[in-house]
């Protein structure tokens, strides 16, 4: 059922191929909505059948290249289970807010879908050598998306973007490698390799390994000073790009971590769990500063992704202290670190999509060219305003519920961090509440570009579609979220006795 | 020494090149000029049952023939099928181009003279025999690279010979040093001698030798030749020159790295190490901003030689050195060809605009020139990303970690140049792009790619198949 998941839209996507030059393009889009919704409903499905607490479910084995030491493993735990339905729900979103995209149709979808089966893959992968091969197809993916539908710099960009996580992505083989020629038998088997924990007492060779990882997967979450890719590919990509980038590739990195890295070399990580610490810091303070000088409203949302991940780096990092801190305290941690995942991915792609409509009305991202928009369009400003108030943490939205657990479950072990991020929060309140106003409140005000037509549209009806879903499954959580935090909490803890070793 | 075993049927599949090389050069002498296509036909059906033949040995349990002078183990019987593959994929692309052409029937004979010397360093466990098979190997080449007569291809060929004459007396010299040293020509005595010989003497013998053998393989330094004949030659001998040589040369590197030096005073996987690092790091920035795709894909196969060189220097130290070098040598002939297919395909494209709209026009080409070159960076599932992942780990079990991390950067780097190739074949805009070209190159293309993409999903039987003990 898991292979299914992972692999039905690229069997979809190749089909679209198939198909005869004259087929309409609403006939693709019609068929790239319904994958994702019946991948949507699978992964509910799977929800609904998932015992919380029982470990490792939905396994499926493969003899795949064993003389390597590569199977093809897959399965489904309290850490992916979430992450999975935030894929299949985001791309459906995706799939209903380009209903209107018209430019080489059936390609976009047929490149969609098939980065969807990297993401579902990546999030299911027990087999390092599989989740390294999804990791990377899904940088191929995304930069046929930046390069061949986005904006003016598009190219450059997708280079860059393409540059930097193929670095990464290496650094990350490397440590895998390095993982595999530990062990003995020699296997790329995630469960195997957590349970051998192979490189315990061997403190260099460990070190080294958790570096290769560590860079890798900070490229790819991204984390400062490695960041630096991140805001010309959102700004280049188109919309549903930018939402999918954003929304789920970022989480690879940090799913890494608590995947890979936290459970396979544990001692390592309780050393250099400082580290992280710093960086997630400095990620979180460098995020907003940055974001708060921007005057493109998804320059600004890019930076904030920054921030945002920042928190997670923290609460991961803060987990690995053991001493003087009580085990609920960093369970706390991590929960609230994959919660934040999940939360992220909802408000960030909902912000990169409203960014979508607004670039799609005025033709710029550029704040100071908009004023008073709530008057002609206030569904979008109603939206807008709810997105940006819960990506900044407002109580009784997922963001809050996050970063609660975060820096309660940091607080204890690294006070001083914990006090320094808490300022994030009220640099990111203070950007967000600035574009608010700059973009909805006062005198009518559009760019004036050539081409640009005059009126302001509100909301058209696949657009809603496409957003409304992410901020009610946004305040839901941060409403009710027992039955997100009873699914993580069984796989933070085991994650954290992992780590105890 | 054992008593001699001199079975001609051990070396059926050299055997049989040779005869269809001979019988093809007097059936070209008969044939009229539109019937010459016969003799392309008959190298077709010699090298397919030479894979038989290899297939059916490579079943049976490892030997040697001509008195320890040539092996039939894993090595000769993977570098068997893997260079008589891609003598057919040269084949299939060049039917077209050459179809009436004067010398048609000669252009096979040489193709299969040059795969014939591939495949007799590939197997060679003596000397001489790899002297003998470095000739065999390059005079061939030498005619091909110049075959089209015209200024670019005599300038080819020239600098070819030249470099390859020069280079061909050195090892010459070096093999005389070493046997000097260690008084035999085959590989087993040689390892023994070589335990307590003088380092010095060692030293100037081997670096002899590896001059010869680097010229084929066209790894730094004696790589000057490559982008020079590679530009020169037309596509098909272009393929032909940047791969079939190559497997020989990487082969017998091996074994002499596995069997003659591994437990010589010589430092040999240092020193096979620094050449592996020099050929990845100055093709690849060699390759940076070449306008040519001939020239790119020639500085890129010196940067390939890079990686292939891994597994040598490790040999001996690492189980996985053998099947690493083995899986990526197959892994790089098909997706190589597979983009000098493309190549051929479209012979009026020269420059990499000349690929613009690519996609547009031949949707099915530009996927499968994608896909060898994102092959050639080594992006999984294709199958040189498996290849690289063996590489790699045993270059890190070899103790030789630098090296892998080095080759790590050199594959980022190389992607910047592959990606300036990528980018204007899948673009939409510009001036509609190459016209029409040969349709049977294009077919080779599709499979080339189709292969690689297969070879890296289902890699496991023959990973499994190469790791069989090398004859010492």
């Amino acid at each position: 059922m898991l292979t299914a998941l992972v692999f039905a839209p690229t069997a979809v996507a190749l089909l679209l191929f198939v198909l005869p030059r004259r087929t309409t393009p609403a006939f693709f889009r019609g068929i790239w909505v319904a994958v994702s919704a019946i991948e949507l409903t699978l992964v509910i499905v799977m929800w609904a059948g998932y015992e919380t607490g029982g470990g490792m479910q939905y396994e499926e084995r493969a003899r795949w290249i064993p003389s390597a030491g590569v199977g093809y493993h897959v399965g489904v735990d309290g850490l992916s289970l979430p992450l999975l339905a935030l894929t299949c729900l985001l791309f459906l979103a995706c799939a209903l807010y380009s209903l209107r995209e018209n430019r080489r149709i059936r390609e976009f979808a047929a490149l969609f879908l098939f980065l969807e089966t990297t993401c579902l893959g990546l999030f299911a992968a027990l087999d390092l050598i599989l989740f390294f091969v999804f990791f990377d197809l899904s940088i191929v993916a995304m930069y046929f998306v930046i390069a061949g539908w986005g904006h003016r710099q598009a190219a450059h960009a997708a280079l860059k973007f393409f540059l930097y996580t193929f670095i990464g992505s290496l650094a990350l083989l490397l440590g895998f490698i390095g993982l595999y020629l530990a062990a003995s038998p020699h296997t790329f088997d995630m469960v195997e390799l957590a349970r051998q924990n192979p490189l315990a007492g061997r403190s260099v060779y460990g070190g080294l390994v958790l570096l290769a990882v560590v860079v890798g997967l900070a490229v790819k979450t991204p984390t400062v000073p490695f960041h630096t890719w991140l805001p010309p590919a959102h700004v280049e990509a188109p919309a549903a790009g930018s939402a999918i980038l954003a929304g789920v590739l970022l989480k690879m990195g940090t799913y890494g971590f608590i995947r890979i890295a936290m459970p396979m070399l544990p001692e390592s990580w309780r050393r250099y769990a400082l580290v992280l610490v710093v960086v997630g810091v400095v990620s979180v303070l460098h995020g907003a500063l940055v974001a708060l000088a921007q005057t493109d409203f998804k320059r600004m949302v890019a930076y904030t992704s920054v921030n945002h991940m920042g928190y997670i780096v923290l609460a991961v990092g803060a987990a690995a202290a053991t001493a003087d801190s009580s085990e609920q305290a960093r369970s706390l941690a991590v929960t609230g670190a994959v919660t934040q995942m999940v939360s992220h991915g909802l408000l960030t792609g909902a912000l990169f999509l409203l960014a979508g409509v607004l670039y799609e009305r005025g033709r710029t991202y550029d704040m100071t060219s908009y004023s008073g928009v709530a008057g002609a369009a206030p569904v979008f400003a109603a939206m807008t305003g709810v997105a940006a108030f819960a990506s900044l943490g407002l109580p009784g939205f997922s963001g809050f519920i996050a970063e609660f657990q975060i820096f309660t479950g940091s607080l204890g072990p690294r006070p001083v961090a914990t006090a320094l991020s808490v300022l994030g929060i009220l640099l990111t309140a203070g950007l967000f509440l600035r574009a608010l106003r700059q973009i909805l409140t006062g005198p009518l005000r559009l760019p004036d570009a050539p081409g640009t037509p005059r009126a302001f549209p509100d909301m058209r009806a696949h657009e809603n579609l496409a957003v409304v879903p992410l901020l009610v499954l946004a305040v839901v959580l941060g409403v009710a979220p027992r039955f997100l935090l009873d699914v993580i909490e069984p796989a933070s803890r085991s994650v954290l006795e992992l780590l105890a070793r | 020494m054992t008593e001699m075993n001199e079975n001609p049927l051990d070396l059926l599949p050299e055997v049989l090149l040779a005869a269809s090389a001979v019988f093809g050069l007097l059936l070209g002498s008969w044939l009229p000029r539109a019937r010459q296509w016969l003799v392309g036909m008959l190298a077709v059906i010699a090298c397919v049952a030479g894979i038989v033949a290899a297939s059916v040995a490579a079943a049976e349990p490892s030997t040697t023939a001509f008195g320890e002078a040539f092996a039939v183990d894993p090595v000769t019987s993977t570098s068997r099928i893997v260079v008589l593959g891609g003598t057919l994929l040269v084949l299939a692309v060049s039917f077209r181009p050459l179809r009436g052409d004067a010398r048609e029937s000669e252009f096979y004979v040489l193709v299969q003279l040059a795969s014939l010397g591939a495949l007799m360093m590939a197997g060679t466990q003596d000397l001489l025999l790899l002297a003998a098979g470095y000739l065999l190997a390059s005079i061939p080449a030498y005619t091909l690279a110049g075959f089209r007569k015209d200024g670019p291809g005599t300038e080819a060929a020239l600098k070819y010979y030249v470099v390859g004459a020069l280079l061909g007396v050195l090892m010459l010299a070096g093999i005389t040093v070493l046997y000097a040293a260690g008084r035999a020509t085959g590989y087993p005595m040689l390892g023994e001698a070589f335990r307590d010989a003088p380092k010095a003497l060692l030293a100037a013998g081997a670096i002899g030798l590896l001059a010869g053998v680097l010229f084929k393989a066209g790894g730094v330094p004696a790589h000057f030749w490559v982008p020079d004949a590679v530009q020169g030659s037309s596509p098909p001998v272009a393929a032909l020159l940047t791969t079939i040589p190559k497997i020989g040369a990487l082969a017998a590197l091996f074994r002499l790295g596995d069997v003659v030096f591994a437990d010589s005073t010589l430092p040999w996987p240092a020193l096979v190490a620094v050449l592996s690092a020099a050929s990845m790091t100055l093709g690849n920035l060699g390759a940076f901003f070449q306008q040519d795709t001939k020239r790119l894909l020639a500085y890129s196969t010196i940067s390939q030689v890079g990686y292939l060189l891994m597994p040598v220097a490790v040999a001996g130290r690492s189980d996985l050195a053998q099947q690493a070098l083995l899986y990526y040598l197959a892994a790089y002939t098909v997706t190589n060809l597979g983009a000098f297919a493309v190549v051929c395909a479209l012979p009026r494209a020269h420059t990499l605009d000349d690929y613009r709209g690519l996609a547009k026009e031949r949707p099915l080409l530009a996927a499968s020139l994608v896909i060898c070159l994102l092959g050639l960076v080594g992006t999984p599932p294709t199958a040189v990303f498996l290849g690289k992942l063996e590489v790699f780990s045993a270059a890190l079990e070899g103790g030789y970690a630098w090296l892998a991390v080095l080759a790590a950067v050199n594959t980022v780097a190389s992607l910047f140049y592959y990606l300036r190739w990528i980018v204007p074949a899948v673009s939409r805009t510009g001036t509609p792009g190459p016209a029409e070209g040969d349709r049977a190159a294009r077919y080779v293309a599709y499979g080339a790619a189709a292969v690689s993409l297969g070879l890296g999903l289902a890699g496991g039987p023959v990973l499994d198949a190469l790791s069989g003990p090398i004859i010492r």
